[in-house]
């Protein structure tokens, strides 16, 4: 499998980044050097086996744990919001979204 | 006092600042001095004031006769991956340069609740993305060995202060090896823990189901002590595991059965995968064929230490990890796919970076995070994003975690024949600045021997073993089992006790 230009415009589209033509070359090849030491996962048989989605499942069963659905947090909505980069009346802004 | 304070261990402080022998504000000042002078670009951040105040209110404590820990009035520091509501907080990274958290990581406010000195922040690679501490948005660590060298990573500002004797001790995390290989390179101690014994609270998410926290230090026994007190279970972390509080130090000192003082490990079966000491082949396609072997002079270190485990009385015997050279795209498809999603909250509105010039959200998102990241969490994204898109998530995330599974079920199948497993960290000892610039695949290779106890979630350290090329320091790697970090402290103190690589100093340090 060889990732082209495309495919890269795709995925930093929808990784939501920005590459200059540049960065875009670059992440290119390097891309496609990674994904050629990858190609030896495909090799393996693993059908049958379940996947490891968390790490100690491998050896007991992990159930999910939940909290009670509880406030739990005392309100600091302004400590919250200093390092936001634009907030008015304690609201987060964004650019105009509808018109 | 014959020792300097900058060369006495955390036990070692702790037990002479119960003895009132020095205040914590003596040994804070001694550090501070030290650390202001310092040119590794171990630190992000110096808290000499709130330090100050710290070691004041502990002094007084002590003064006024409270009961205080083992680590109380000890300076340390915290990699800048966790965050501080008292010290910025930025990951390595411009996109949290300024970022002010509202609350302490799980891991620190015990730290300090068991009455540590916090120094300040510690230099690490951007979001813990990298070998070799190269990748942080505020410039490189210097190997305090060799300042052409790298310290290793992503906690290289941590094993290189402590290395250095800035710091007695330090916090780190380690998603693919990013305690051990740091600690290893650098000529220091530090242990992983199993996954879910440290609270991920507060800790900058990289991949969640690999991250962990733990200590770097100058020895196993003031690991054990670190470990005591920043582990546990905390209902702020969903997969925190839920376990009674662990004495580390006290199963650090354990004697085991038939153990004598000349064979401490006596009946301790020791494992050593045989495709650890020979090179690996990563082959793909044909004619692509890339070799990571272990370079000679760690696999004769690591023979050496494996020979001081058998005169303690330990058995060393082969075990086979075959699934070895499958770790490295195993998890180089894990942790960016967690990556890219937990990544995904720097988007410009809540907190962090967001770019001056735009025309409108989606332009905004694009441009914020192209400013804001680094080089390698850009490709990190590129390869989660694409690994979890439409039509690849199974020929690449599914089948990557079956893989998981067989390299855990392969740890299992050692583990009936041994108690630890040792080997090397890394193929080679720390390289020079640099050298990897232009190949960010050869450095994902050389994080072979770090990630298959990553994937299965296993406790592993790193403690001096030896010198290698250019007289740099070798780490041996033990992994134990699940929750077996007592055995692997226990086993590495053992070997301390009757080697003396652990307190050799680089020249910086003195």
């Amino acid at each position: 499998m060889v990732l082209t230009p495309q495919d890269v415009s795709r995925i930093a589209h929808l990784a939501r980044l920005e590459l200059r033509a540049d960065e875009q070359a670059a992440m290119l090849g390097q891309l496609n050097g990674f994904f050629r030491i990858v190609e030896q996962m495909s090799v393996v048989d693993t059908r049958g086996v379940e996947p490891l989605y968390t790490p100690l499942s491998a050896v007991h069963a992990v159930a999910l744990r939940l909290r009670d659905d509880a406030v739990t947090e005392v309100d600091q909505r302004q400590r919250n919001q200093a390092s936001a980069p634009a907030v008015e009346d304690g609201l987060f802004l964004v650019p105009k979204v509808i018109e | 006092m014959t020792v300097s304070l900058h060369e006495m261990g955390v036990a070692a402080l702790g037990r002479a600042l119960a003895a009132r022998e020095v205040s914590s504000v003596e040994v804070t000042e001694h550090l501070l001095a030290r650390i202001a002078g310092e040119k590794l670009g171990a630190f992000l951040h110096v808290a000499a004031d709130t330090a100050r105040a710290q070691a004041q209110a502990i002094d007084a404590r002590r003064a006024a006769g409270q009961a205080l820990g083992p680590l109380a009035g000890v300076p340390i520091a915290h990699k800048d991956i966790f965050v501080t509501a008292g010290m910025p907080s930025t990951a390595g990274s411009k996109m949290l340069a300024g970022y002010a958290s509202p609350f302490d990581a799980t891991v620190v406010a015990r730290l300090t609740a068991a009455g540590v000195v916090s120094l300040g922040k510690l230099n690490c690679d951007e979001f813990a993305m990298g070998s070799a501490n190269e990748n942080s948005a505020y410039g490189p660590v210097r190997n305090p060995w060799d300042l052409s060298r790298v310290p290793g990573g992503s906690s290289g500002g941590s094993a290189a202060a402590v290395a250095a004797r800035l710091l007695p001790a330090a916090t780190g995390t380690d998603t693919g090896g990013s305690i051990r290989q740091p600690a290893s390179f650098s000529g220091i101690t530090g242990i992983k823990p199993t996954y879910g014994v440290c609270s991920r609270y507060g800790l900058v998410a990289f991949a969640s189901s690999l991250d962990q926290a733990g200590p770097l230090a100058r020895s196993a026994e003031d690991c054990a002590l670190m470990l005591s007190a920043m582990s546990g279970f905390d209902e702020r972390d969903s997969t925190s595991a839920q376990r009674p509080p662990q004495d580390f130090h006290a199963q650090l000192l354990v004697r085991r059965d038939g153990a004598s003082a000349a064979k401490p490990l006596a009946g301790l079966r020791i494992g050593v995968p045989d495709e650890w000491m020979s090179a690996v082949t990563i082959a793909s396609e044909p004619g692509a064929a890339q070799t990571t072997g272990t370079s000679m002079d760690v696999t004769m270190a690591i023979a050496q230490a494996l020979k001081v485990f058998g005169s303690l009385g330990a058995e060393v015997k082969r075990v086979s990890l075959p699934r070895t050279e499958l770790s490295i795209p195993v998890y180089y498809i894990i942790a960016p796919a967690e990556a890219s999603s937990n990544l995904s909250r720097f988007d410009g509105v809540k907190f962090g970076h967001r770019a001056a010039e735009f025309t409108d959200l989606a332009e905004m998102y694009k441009k914020t995070r192209a400013e804001g990241f680094g080089a390698e969490v850009k490709r990190r994204i590129m390869i989660g994003t694409y690994v979890l898109s439409h039509g690849y998530y199974d020929a690449y995330y599914l089948q990557a975690q079956k893989l998981r599974r067989m390299i855990a079920d392969d740890f299992q199948q050692c583990f009936a024949q041994c108690d630890v497993i040792a080997g090397p960290v890394a193929p080679s000892v720390a390289w020079k600045l640099g050298a990897q610039d232009n190949d960010p695949v050869a450095a994902y290779l050389a994080d072979i021997f770090t990630l298959p106890a990553s994937l299965a979630g296993l406790p592993g350290m790193s403690i001096p073993a030896g010198f290698g090329e250019g007289a740099m320091p070798v780490g041996l790697q033990l992994i134990g089992n699940y929750f077996a970090e007592g055995t692997l402290l226990h086993a590495a103190h053992a070997f301390q006790q009757a080697t003396d690589f652990h307190l050799r100093a680089p020249g910086v340090a003195r």
